[in-house]
Parts: C-alpha cells; structure tokens; sequence
C-alpha cells in the first residue's frame, strides 16, 4: 500500500512560548523542535500499513525550512521510504492553512498513493483545517480524528473507526483518502540506530515555488501576536488536616468564588 | 454590517448551546442574523433559535441527514449560504465543528479561523483573538475570503434571549451523491450524559497522583456532586498509562478547556497542562508535593494527600447544595 505523510515541525509541548518584539511571531531561539505528534501517529499507521500489505512505498511530504529536515529525517528513520520537502520562505513565512494544503496538494498530486495521513492538527498553530482543505483541493474524502483503520485487501475501501463527541463513529470510505490521525490510532515507535544510518541515504526531494506551480497565497493573516495574561499564584487553604482542608476549600467555593 | 449565517449544530436531539452562544454573539454585532439547521427531524426545534435572535433560519430536513457526514453537510450548507449570500459564517468549535468548519470553508474556497475565543469589527471585516500553543500565545487573526468563516470556542460568549424575527424556511437539498465517498456505518456514544470536556462549566481532572484507574472513582463522584454541567479529565501521565480514555486527557496533545472551574487532584502541572487548562476562571490545586508548580497558577491549593481531600470534599459540597 502506497501512503503519503503530510507532517509539519513544531515546537516540543513543553516548550515556553516567547513572543518576538514587532509581535508577529514567536521567538525560534531555544526552541526544541520535533515532529507534530499526531503526524508521529501518520507516518507510524502508514508503516503498520506497508508491513501488513508487504508492499509499497511511505512518503513524507512536509513544509518548512531549513530545520524542518530534522524531523523528515526522523520519519525516515522510523521506516519512511522517502520525502519531499517544501523549502522555500516564499511559502513557510506566513503560510496559513489555506497555503499550506494548496502547497502540499501541489506536492503530492503526482505521487502514488491509498491514503494521505495527516496529523489531527499541527500543535503549534492549532488550527485543523489543513486535511480538509488539502481533501477539497484533491477531490478525496476526509476522515478526521481517525483512531483506528483497517484497509481492504483490495484497497479499494477502508473502515475507518473516528472520534466524536462522547464516542466513536464507523465509517466506509472509499480509497483514496485522506485520514487524520487521532491520539490512540498506535503507539509510534523510535527510530533504530540502523533505521537512523539507512535514513541518511534515503532521497529527500527538495522544492521550490517555482517547482510546484502555486502562489501559495494565504486568506488568514496573523495581525498581532500575544501572551496570554499570567496567572498569580492564590491562597493556599489551611487547616489541622485534610478533612478541614476540603472544607475550608468547599467553603472558599461557595463564598468567595461563588462556584457552588 | 454583514450579514451573518449560523451553521446551528444538532446533538441528542437538541441544539448545542455553543449555537446558541454564536447566535447570541451575531445578534449582538448587529445585521441580518441568519441560522441554518440541518439533521432529520430537526424542524421542530428551529424556533428555538429565534430566542437567541435569528432573524431567518433555513431548516435542511431529510433522513439522508440523519447522521452527520461531512460532505452532505457541507453541500446542504453550502446550498443554503449561496442563497443567503453572508459577509460572515460563524459555528461553534465542538467536536463536530471542528470537522464540520474547515470543509465548509474549503468549499467556498476560504480559509477559516478556528476555536475563535473573542471578535470585534473592524468595519465591514470581523477580527478573531485565538489561542496558538494551545494556548501558550494568542493571536489577532482577520480572514481575507467572503464569507469570512469563524469557529468560536464553546464558552466564549454568554447566551442572551434577544429575539429575532425567526421566519423558517425549509430548503430541498439536491446532494451531489457522486461525491459521497463515505458513509457512516454505526455511532456508539456512551451512556453518559456529562458534558464534553472542552464545554463543561467544571471539570475534576486526574493526574499521576491518582495511582491508578481504579481510583478515578472519587474524582468521578466529586464532578457528579457539582450536576449536569461538569465532567472529569485526565493528565497525559494518567492517559499514557492507560489509567482513561485518551477523550478525557487535557493539555496540549488533548482538549484544550476553560471551565468555570477545574479541580487539578494529583496533577504536578507540566508546561503542556497548563497550557491546555490555564483560561479557566478558577482553578482549584490538590496535590502533596508543595512544590509542585501546578500551585503557582492555582487559585486555591490544598498540600495535602488527595485520598484524604477528595472524599470529605464531596460530601462538603454536597452538603452546600442541599
């Protein structure tokens, strides 16, 4: 089975977010970078998948920029056959995911491909639009927040288990798709140290505007940039022990705070 | 002003609230307040939305709605916008809303801004504040497209009765059926009837310091002391573990919340948490370790063993609500 990975470089979550000066942007300086994890989850399905067909070829498809090879790399290190990169600040600056599918739709219309996997969303802008839209620009259906998959030996159909409020739906999807992967689809697992020297042979196609021929024009733009505002430490609710604690804090709810 | 089209969300049978919070938002900006429903057998709660201030709503009835796919929902709405023409969509980012939202927008060949958390104009062009990091950082957004399309967090905005003119009108949908391209097959929702976490008012959540799942009891008892509108979340720690589903994990890598109140019991308040749960109003810290850094965004700490704080507090809060 034939699978292409859409995988976006983030910031590690524990990471402390700064601000730049002119407000438009965070601060890259100090910042740990790692694969999105949900699209950890993408390119683990997508190896799950070429094992238990036996055949086929895994792509990651990512855009940004120079760094951004790191976390290609890890991908192929885990067992992704190849990758494209979108390096070209003409697109990575200010893409907003309105640009960032036209860009990958670009990128990947031409590979071999079942499915598509996605991330459920990028864990730095947050937004989860980039599946959808990367579906209606491809004519493919989408299935978001995927947690678990079973493909037809025929590949023709899937069914694809997703999250919804309060439970989980059933879905027949017909092949090609694009699926977005929720935490819970697997357990990805670390790259070995063979896997890290094999992926440094591995061909990582590397693309510029002009390659891809789209303007990767945004529809969204970021005016301003803030931190939300800091949280100051309270009180600290005393008492000889635990049972007069939860009293006193049962009491400070319902006078001062007002919740009960 | 624009005008304004509300995609109204149907769950259980009802109308979410977050729709009703949107449509109160739209009322309040001013202009034509238009409100679109779809789902089977959903006619009958179409007024409903006139309390809140739409002014027109489109009622998409049929079973082939019955349950929600995203593409006939989408050409459904589509259908109904192409008529009303907005300046401005607006849903609420609930489950559904967040798959629901980004197609929409796709299809009208625009880009969307999703889990808005405040709006304001800016002339004839709505600006939206949302969370970046999951909610790390924040940002001013302004949307180039026609419509503009927005998502708004469940909880943003108050609901206020203001009532609209509320004239329906049933719309025949032609779906597009070659484009169909998956059918739902069965939805297994829980029993349940707790809230989804990101639009609960209270949350009691669980960390590594509750040892173990079968411990998520008294955590469970304490939110169900508080009523209908609060639910129980988890750490990663608690999740990873395999201690609860990974649906009730708050943070970076889960939901990202703003109750009225959240109750950390044996959580230490990794970077990742504390972005996930920092915009609630109070936040309540239970927890042994004093230095755990939970306590310094925690209105109000307890240093103290869980096992021995949770119970009494149940039964305290109990007896407060009578």
């Amino acid at each position: 089975m034939n699978t292409v990975v859409c995988m976006k470089q983030v910031p590690d979550t524990e990471t402390l977010i700064k601000i730049n000066p002119d407000g438009t942007g965070i601060v890259a300086e100090g910042v740990k970078w790692v694969m999105g994890p949900y699209d950890e989850y993408g390119v683990e399905e997508a190896l799950q998948q070429k094992e238990k067909f036996k055949a086929g070829k895994v792509t990651i498809a990512s855009l940004g920029p120079d760094r951004a090879i790191e976390a290609i790399r890890t991908g192929l290190a885990m067992g992704a056959d190849a990758a494209v990169h979108i390096n070209d600040a003409a697109f990575y600056e200010k893409a907003d995911p309105y640009a960032t599918a036209s860009v990958l739709a670009a990128a990947v219309k031409d590979l071999e491909y079942d499915v598509i996997f996605c991330g459920k969303q990028a864990i730095d802008d947050d937004s989860g639009q980039v599946p959808a839209i990367l579906g209606e620009l491809l004519g493919l259906p989408v299935i978001t927040q995927v947690i678990k998959l079973e493909v037809a030996d025929d590949k023709i159909k899937a069914t694809v288990t997703r999250e919804v409020e309060g439970g989980h739906a059933i879905i027949e999807v017909s092949l090609p798709a694009i699926l977005s992967a929720q935490k819970g689809l697997n357990e990805p697992r670390y790259a070995s140290l063979p896997g890290i020297m094999k992926a440094k042979k591995k061909p990582v196609d590397v693309k510029i505007a002009g390659d891809l021929g789209v303007s990767g024009e945004s529809m969204t733009v970021i005016k301003e940039m803030s931190l939300p505002p800091a949280r100051q430490a309270g009180k600290i609710i005393e008492g000889e022990d635990a049972e007069q604690k939860a009293a006193a804090l049962a009491k400070a709810l319902h006078e001062e705070a007002k919740l009960i | 002003m624009p005008g304004i089209l509300i995609y109204a969300e149907v769950q259980k049978g009802e109308i979410k609230k977050g729709s009703f919070e949107v449509t109160s938002k739209a009322k309040e900006l001013g202009g034509e307040v238009s409100a679109c429903i779809i789902g089977s057998g959903v006619e009958a709660l179409a007024p409903e939305l006139a309390k809140y201030g739409a002014d027109k709503i489109y009622v998409v009835d049929g079973p082939e709605f019955e349950k929600y796919e995203p593409e006939a929902y989408v050409q459904a709405f589509a259908q109904v916008a192409e008529e009303v023409k907005p300046g401005i969509i607006f849903t609420s980012a609930t489950a559904q809303g967040k798959d629901f939202t980004p197609a929409l927008a796709a299809r009208l060949k625009v880009g969307s801004i999703s889990d808005c958390v405040d709006l304001s104009m800016s002339g004839d062009k709505a600006v939206a504040k949302r969370p970046m990091y999951a909610g790390k950082a924040y940002a001013m957004v302004e949307a180039a497209g026609d419509p503009q399309v927005f998502s708004i967090r469940p909880n943003s905005f108050p609901v206020n009765e203001s009532a609209g003119a509320g004239a329906i009108e049933k719309v025949t949908v032609n779906l597009d059926s070659s484009k169909i391209k998956a059918v739902v097959k069965s939805v297994e929702i829980a029993a349940s009837e707790e809230p989804d976490q990101t639009e609960a008012e209270i949350i009691v959540s669980g960390g590594r310091g509750m040892k173990g799942p079968e411990n998520f009891k008294i955590i469970e008892d304490l939110a169900h002391t508080f009523g209908p509108a609060a639910t129980t979340g988890a750490s990663r720690a608690a999740v990873d573990a395999g201690w609860r589903d990974h649906a009730y994990q708050v943070g970076q890598t889960g939901k990202t919340v703003s109750p009225n109140l959240y109750i950390a019991c044996g959580i230490s308040g990794a970077i990742q948490h504390l972005a996930g749960m920092g915009t609630s109003k109070v936040i309540v810290a239970i927890n042994k370790d004093s230095e755990a850094p939970i306590f310094s965004k925690a209105d109000f700490g307890v240093v103290d063993d869980l096992f021995k704080v949770v119970p009494p507090l149940t039964e305290e809060v109990k007896k407060i609500k009578g």
